[in-house]
């Protein structure tokens, strides 16, 4: 039950995706992000899905891997589109019974807003499949430094980030142990009502807590007995350098960014009409 | 019936990512009713996943495996065999979950949705028998209790279902040897009291050589020894071949024989290695006679 939360695994291979600087990664994933909703037209979002296509392909990722992390918000996806696409009262009605209508505005909107979602999901979850969590914290803190001026303590949150990080597939370890153990002792975890399910959870986060803060525990001493301190001056192990590729890879998605500021506000729509004539 | 009986069973992990592992290859095994096994294996040999079939908390996916006459992949069975495989986990203590020990080994007879007195009855016999007087600890918190304790209180909450089959993985690791041997002794007693068939992982080598009345050997999910611990540690080349380490009684007599002094390689426990000594010495001191008798 516990087994596909894990999104946006990283997908160890190595491809010229995986090997750009985290830096310049987070960089544009924000970038894109921030694409993703400046686009309002088919146009901008078939634009949008063939540079995802591109990306993914660069980074031999297999499409399962980036559709997993989709299906793991698909709910609320759904749940969005179907409040969507009755809510929306404007343009011609199409379909109509009792006090419900569809109205072509809706359809458009409902089909533009679910596009917007799983670009935007796929997108992030890029991030984490070509990136380690270890890369990713290395990278913030990177990004984060210009806030040590005002006394941020940056390199203390990006430690907790990178522990936080680290025991995330431990913790799932161990809750599907302790899972598999109480259900060895005959707990169910999919039957009964809504109080009945989270009352079987107890036995499951008791123990798990319990783990947590003893292992907590553990980790404190052994960074202690290794006289750790968040000091200014440590250095690192792999020192983040820029590459070539990493500045085509920013003027690609800088180029990308551009296209669809212009489709927007230069073009307007004209790229749809043109495309597909009367539909839109 | 065999009590456990599985054949050509085939497992793989993550199937078709680049995680993908082959744990089982096609592993039969039968266990009978009264039989002591002691599966040893290297880590990654399979053994976790092999007894996590047992009671269907691992459901098949190539191959059967039938448990106490029930069919593992069953979905309605899988309850039941819960109830009749009792599983102790690596460290089970760090699934104590109640405020008090007598609930926390009350939670598989619940779950069983026995009488209130039978609960009761069950929870009272499961405490005793490993050692944990009810008057005493009944109302303690698992918590507070020391470590030892805490795995005892653990391993009665499975044997207060009083399962036919009690699987157990790795019971006395991170124990030192007092603690062990008091849980090998308890295991030994369960046995004989409680759950008539017992597996048993282990890195232990003298301890299955004490405990175990047949040993089973798995590497890289295959298993490559199957027998007596006599006969598996007894056959020294297949003994290695399966990546097995010996009892410190078979070093004992490796190393004896290699002063000269040879015993019988079969000898793979503490009272066996005395005995063939003692037998040594007699055949020796009568031979001496004889010879001395000789010289007069």
């Amino acid at each position: 039950m516990f087994k596909d939360i894990a999104f946006g695994q990283y997908y160890p291979v190595d491809s010229v995706i995986h090997r750009l600087d985290a830096r310049i990664k987070l960089v544009l994933t924000v970038m894109f992000v921030v694409a993703i909703f400046f686009v309002n037209t088919y146009f901008g979002f078939m634009l949008t899905a063939a540079f995802l296509l591109l990306v993914i392909l660069l980074a031999r990722l297999p499409m399962l891997s980036v559709l997993k992390s989709v299906r793991a918000v698909l709910f609320i996806v759904v749940f969005a589109a179907v409040i969507n696409l009755f809510m929306i009262n404007e343009g011609t009605v199409l379909w109509s019974w009792k006090s419900l209508h569809i109205t072509d505005t809706a359809v458009h909107t409902t089909i533009k807003m679910t596009l917007r979602l799983v670009l935007l999901i796929s997108g992030a979850s890029l991030l984490s499949l070509t990136t380690t969590p270890v890369e990713i914290s290395d990278g913030m803190e990177s990004l984060m430094k210009p806030l040590k001026f005002i006394k941020v303590p940056v390199h203390d949150i990006a430690m907790i980030m990178s522990i936080a990080l680290r025991f995330i597939p431990t913790l799932f370890e161990e809750t599907g142990k302790i899972v598999s153990a109480q259900k060895a002792r005959g707990a169910s975890f999919d039957t009964g009502g809504l109080i009945a399910r989270a009352k079987a959870l107890l036995p499951v986060l008791i123990p798990l807590f319990v783990n947590s803060f003893r292992r907590a525990d553990e980790l404190a001493f052994a960074m202690d007995a290794r006289c750790y301190n968040a000091t200014d001056k440590r250095t690192k192990m792999k020192v983040m350098k820029l590459r070539v590729a990493d500045v085509i890879a920013f003027f690609v998605v800088t180029a990308f960014f551009v296209a669809i500021l212009l489709d927007r506000y230069y073009f307007v729509g004209a790229l749809d009409k043109l495309m597909f004539g009367g539909l839109v | 019936m065999s009590a456990i009986s599985i054949k050509n069973l085939t497992y793989v992990y993550s199937k078709k990512t680049p995680y993908e592992k082959k744990a089982l290859d096609n592993v039969s095994l039968q266990i009978e009713e009264g039989e002591f096994v002691g599966l040893v294996g290297a880590t990654g040999s399979g053994k976790s996943t092999l007894i996590q079939h047992f009671n269907g908390l691992i459901r098949k996916q190539e191959g059967e495996v039938v448990v106490d006459g029930l069919d593992a992949s069953k979905k309605k069975s899988l309850k039941n065999l819960r109830f009749r495989v009792g599983m102790v986990f690596q460290y089970p203590e760090y699934q104590l979950f109640e405020d008090t020990v007598a609930k926390d080994v009350a939670f598989g007879p619940k779950n069983m949705k026995l009488p209130k007195d039978e609960i009761d009855r069950r929870v009272r016999r499961a405490m005793e028998v490993v050692g944990l007087p009810y008057d005493e600890f009944a109302g303690r918190s698992p918590f507070e209790l020391s470590g030892g304790e805490k795995r005892r209180a653990a391993i009665a909450g499975v044997i207060a279902m009083e399962p036919r089959i009690l699987v157990l993985d790795e019971p006395v690791a991170g124990l030192d040897p007092a603690g062990r041997r008091e849980i090998l002794e308890l295991i030994l007693k369960l046995k004989a009291e409680v759950s008539p068939t017992v597996v048993m992982v282990s890195h232990y080598m003298d301890d299955l050589a004490e405990t175990a009345s047949r040993i089973v050997a798995l590497k890289d999910g295959r298993i490559v020894a199957d027998g007596t611990p006599e006969e598996v540690f007894g056959d020294r080349e297949k003994a290695a071949e399966a990546g097995l380490d010996l009892p410190t009684a078979a070093k004992i007599v490796d190393a004896l024989a290699a002063r000269g002094i040879s015993l019988e390689k079969t000898v793979v426990t503490r009272r066996a290695l005395v005995n063939g000594l003692v037998k040594y010495r007699k055949d020796k001191s009568d031979g001496n006679t004889k010879a001395g008798d000789e010289n007069v």
